[in-house]
């Protein structure tokens, strides 16, 4: 059992994607959940990639997928943390409990 | 498919650093050791492009994960954070209930990954030398719609983000 298979890469992933989950329904700070997001997003990459490999080697779709999943995630990056600072501008504060101007 | 023993100590490494850095990621208390160990959880995954045989791949994740998003995330916590950093990352109420959600998850995807036949999926062939020019190849032939889509996605998200951040009395004087 000494030999890397797909398998492994998918477990790798799964677990990466449970952490970043866990960080994203437990977490206060919202840049810290926008992180979280990082991290999930990461993890699909590595299932892209690993697929991309073991299941299509000569095709490169997954490669390409995961670029475009990288440039999604740099652009929810700057977004997300834009609305962040305006919101830290109104409310004084980063704590997502506090964010509820929409519930009532 | 045979692996050498070097790509089966890489990856076991890489995956453990990644993991053992993700965990930390979550539960920092202090939001700026957060972001350093998403920065080291980044790099790790970079060489694990690497055994994948994706070396642009591993390429961009360094500039634009570990490079740009982690730079872009301090320096927003920057701005928004007060001076003491201690305990600016703790947990909120539903720390159960986001722990159950997520063992569902990890049941559903072992379910599932369970009933997936792996070893008839896996081709035969190897990934080509060198996969910039193919990506390349592909990009601008028979990806090109998404690609100039990414490009006004990304030129959007600039604007959108100059719009929400700035300040609006900036905005007012500006206006005289």
């Amino acid at each position: 059992m000494l030999a890397i298979s797909l398998t492994h890469y998918v477990v790798l992933s799964a677990l990466l994607f449970s952490i970043g989950l866990f960080g994203v329904l437990t977490k206060r700070n919202a840049v810290a959940v926008l992180i979280c997001i990082e991290l999930m997003l990461n993890a699909v990459n590595i299932n892209l990639v690993a697929f991309s490999k073991y299941v299509t080697p000569t095709d490169f779709i997954g490669q390409i997928f995961s670029i475009f999943v990288i440039t999604v995630a740099a652009a929810e990056v700057g977004v997300g943390l834009a609305i962040i600072i305006a919101i830290y501008r109104n409310r004084l504060s980063v704590n997502l409990d506090d964010f509820d101007w929409l519930k009532w | 498919m045979e692996t050498s023993i070097y790509t089966v100590v890489a990856f076991y490494g890489l995956a453990l650093t990644i993991l053992g850095a993700a965990t930390l990621v979550v539960f920092a208390r202090n939001i700026v050791h957060s972001v350093l160990f998403l920065a080291l959880t980044f790099i790790a995954m970079a060489g694990l492009f690497l055994t994948l045989d994706a070396d642009f791949i591993a390429a961009v994740q360094v500039l634009v994960y570990a490079g740009a998003v982690c730079i872009m995330v301090v320096f927003g916590i920057m701005l928004i954070q007060r001076a003491d950093m201690k305990a600016t990352n703790l947990f909120n109420r539903q720390l159960f209930t986001g722990g159950g959600v997520v063992a569902l998850v990890v049941a559903l995807c072992a379910v599932f990954a369970g009933r997936t036949a792996w070893a008839e999926m896996v081709a035969a062939e190897a990934v080509p030398e060198g996969t910039v020019q193919f990506i390349g190849a592909l990009l601008m032939s028979k990806y090109v719609i998404p690609f100039e889509v990414a490009a006004l996605l990304l030129l959007v998200a600039l604007i959108g983000a100059i719009v929400l951040a700035r300040d609006e009395e900036v905005k007012a004087d500006a206006g005289d």
